[in-house]
């Protein structure tokens, strides 16, 4: 069995052709996306090009499918009501079903959110708030004010279950597309969802790929199946099917992504576990942390005392150095400094990124002796880590970047892992393994032992 | 839940969570919803608590003798989060080193307590008061 797998992205075009009976790669090709004019214009090069790589036509392929995070990705909005529970629990939601977050908002909407919300464009909008038989006045006066906005996008309500049908009443009155799901916290303290997950991919294939004129593809293959970033948590998940609990860290120009399958439950005693519990399969995205676009960004997250360091050891002013790659988002470094330069953005990017995905500890005083709050995962016991993105797959010092995502001593209380095995996906075709993954575990698992490549300790310790 | 649902749990850097038990699984069998949020909880958790699940009651236990400190303030954050309405309890041991049983009454009432228990209270007694304040009988 063939397969061609694609990532129609924002600026490229990508496919993988797969020998699935081989576990190989027969063939990979990019060519810059055309999504704004036609889409299947970068897709016929791309299929051209696997086709003088391989000799097989199109039609040859029995599967042939991509994903997509063209125009922007799948855009989305969560609203919730207390921050830290039901507007956090929505977010999980949104990012686990692959979706970029614009904006989360909590409590009652303003005039002023409302037209941020118009500004921002969103392809979904997200409305949670109260516990089940909980709070009533907040996702009622909510649903009222989203319902008059001049959006014509899918809605969906994860709130209180008590409202579904007044809410899904205001709605339908205003004429917008309504779709009703469990709640993402149906009770104090736990976090619900996968309805909500699985309602966005449909949403996603049944809406928006047509609205971002991605459907077009049909007329070529089997369809857009997924967003990209959904595929690479698959991949993840297939990788920690095999290996055990994992930590994916995929660095890009503009996004950081940190995933991670583990559960995470306090590894020492005299831990408390506090706040909303996260899901096994957790995704975070840092729109501030990337090695182009989102240089800049990246270095305020730094803090000026690191970045003075940094001046004086590598004897440039590292300030004017991102401005300049903010501006220049295709350059790719050739000369020694560069390069190096490169991979201390990325140990930033994963430093910064790994420190807000996994949880944290406090301490507590009390009369009965020293307690720890913890926040969140703590993934020090992972044994895995996969590192994805192009800064990271092919910059040479590796060794350099990989110690951000490695608990620190210096920083006890961030529950990083300690002493994980690194894998590195050298091919970058992560993504396209989460998409056979859904065709045949055993394949994808096949190409995951082929490709996932581990790092001997040599290498980077 | 709604109109019986009830914030339970014990504040501060206290973890005596034996009495909390008690009181969650006679509340429950009173036909109070109960939303328990356990022990070592902050104002902050009972006022996020009692927002979502939209209670109409919060509960304050505390055994290990700081109860005044934790509860410092509480009221006013209440007030803060649009909650100056709810039906606000605490029991417990909250008068240690103090013998005149008033006085402690009257510190936890100025704190802006609706009632206040001494200890070896029968929650029946509780169940009771509750359902009066919140007008279910």
């Amino acid at each position: 069995m063939k397969a061609l797998i694609f990532d129609i992205g924002s600026t490229f075009t990508k496919g993988v052709a797969y020998d699935l009976e081989k576990g190989e790669i027969i063939g990979k090709a990019k060519y810059p996306s055309t999504v704004s004019e036609d889409v299947n214009i970068g897709l016929s090069k791309v299929i051209e090009d696997i086709k003088a790589q391989t000799g097989y036509r199109i039609e040859e392929f029995e599967i042939k499918r991509a994903t997509s995070s063209a125009a922007g990705g799948l855009k989305i909005i969560a609203i919730g009501l207390v921050p830290d529970l039901t507007a956090e629990a929505a977010k999980k939601a949104a990012l686990s079903a692959g979706g970029k977050v614009l904006k989360v908002y909590s409590y009652e909407l303003t005039s002023l959110d409302l037209e941020e919300i118009l500004f921002l464009k969103p392809d979904i909008i997200i409305l949670s708030g109260g516990t089940d038989g909980g709070n009533r006045y907040y996702p009622l006066v909510n649903a009222q004010k989203l319902s008059t906005l001049p959006l014509n996008i899918p809605f969906i309500y994860a709130g209180n279950k008590d409202l579904r049908d007044r809410i899904e009443k205001i709605f339908r009155e205003n004429n917008k597309e309504i779709y009703i799901t469990e709640n993402v916290m149906p009770e104090y303290g736990v976090i619900n969802i996968n309805e909500v997950q699985k309602l966005i991919r449909e949403i996603f294939l049944r809406n928006i790929i047509h609205a971002k004129g991605l459907d077009k593809v049909k007329k070529i293959i089997d369809g857009v199946v997924m967003p990209t970033p959904l595929a690479v948590l698959k991949g993840l998940e297939a990788f920690s099917e095999m290996y055990g609990e994992s930590i994916l860290v995929d660095v890009g120009g503009a996004t950081t992504d940190v995933c991670s399958v583990a559960e995470g439950a306090p590894t020492q005693s005299g831990v408390v576990w506090k706040g909303l519990k996260d899901p096994i399969v957790k995704r975070t995205v840092e729109g501030d942390l990337g090695v182009r676009v989102s240089a800049v960004s990246l270095l305020e997250a730094v803090g000026e005392r690191e970045l003075e360091k940094l001046a004086n050891d590598l004897k440039i002013n590292p300030k004017e150095r991102a401005y300049f790659l903010s501006k220049n988002t295709n350059f790719i470094p050739e000369k020694d400094e560069d390069i190096y330069f490169d991979a201390i953005l990325s140990y930033y990017a994963v430093k910064i990124s790994v420190e807000r995905h996994v949880g944290h500890l406090e301490v507590i005083y009390t009369p009965m002796g020293t307690l720890y709050f913890q926040y969140g995962k703590d993934l020090r016991g992972v044994k895995k880590l996969l590192l994805t993105g192009g800064p990271l797959i092919y910059n040479p010092h590796k060794k350099t970047i990989l110690k951000g995502a490695i608990y620190s001593k210096d920083e006890p209380f961030v529950l990083k892992p300690i002493s994980p095995e690194v894998f590195i996906d050298k091919e970058y075709i992560l993504f396209s393994i989460g998409v056979i993954s859904e065709i045949s575990k055993e394949k994808a698992k096949k190409l995951i032992e082929r490709y996932m490549k581990r790092m001997e300790a040599w290498e980077w310790s | 839940m709604g109109e019986r649902t009830v914030v339970l749990g014990v504040i501060g850097a206290d973890v005596h969570a034996v009495g909390l038990r008690v009181l969650d699984y006679v509340l429950r069998n009173a036909g109070f919803d109960v939303v328990n949020i356990g022990v070592l909880s902050s104002q902050e958790d009972f006022i996020k608590a009692a927002i979502e699940s939209g209670a109409r009651a919060i509960l304050v236990s505390s055994l290990y003798g700081h109860a005044e400190l934790d509860c410092k303030g509480f009221k006013e954050k209440l007030k803060e989060a649009g909650l100056e309405d709810i039906i606000l309890y605490i029991g417990g041991n909250l008068g240690v080193g103090q013998k005149d049983w008033n006085e402690v009454e009257k510190k936890f009432k100025d704190l802006g307590f609706h009632r206040v228990y001494p200890p070896k209270t029968s929650p029946e007694d509780v169940v009771r008061d509750l359902k009066k304040d919140l007008g279910l009988e």
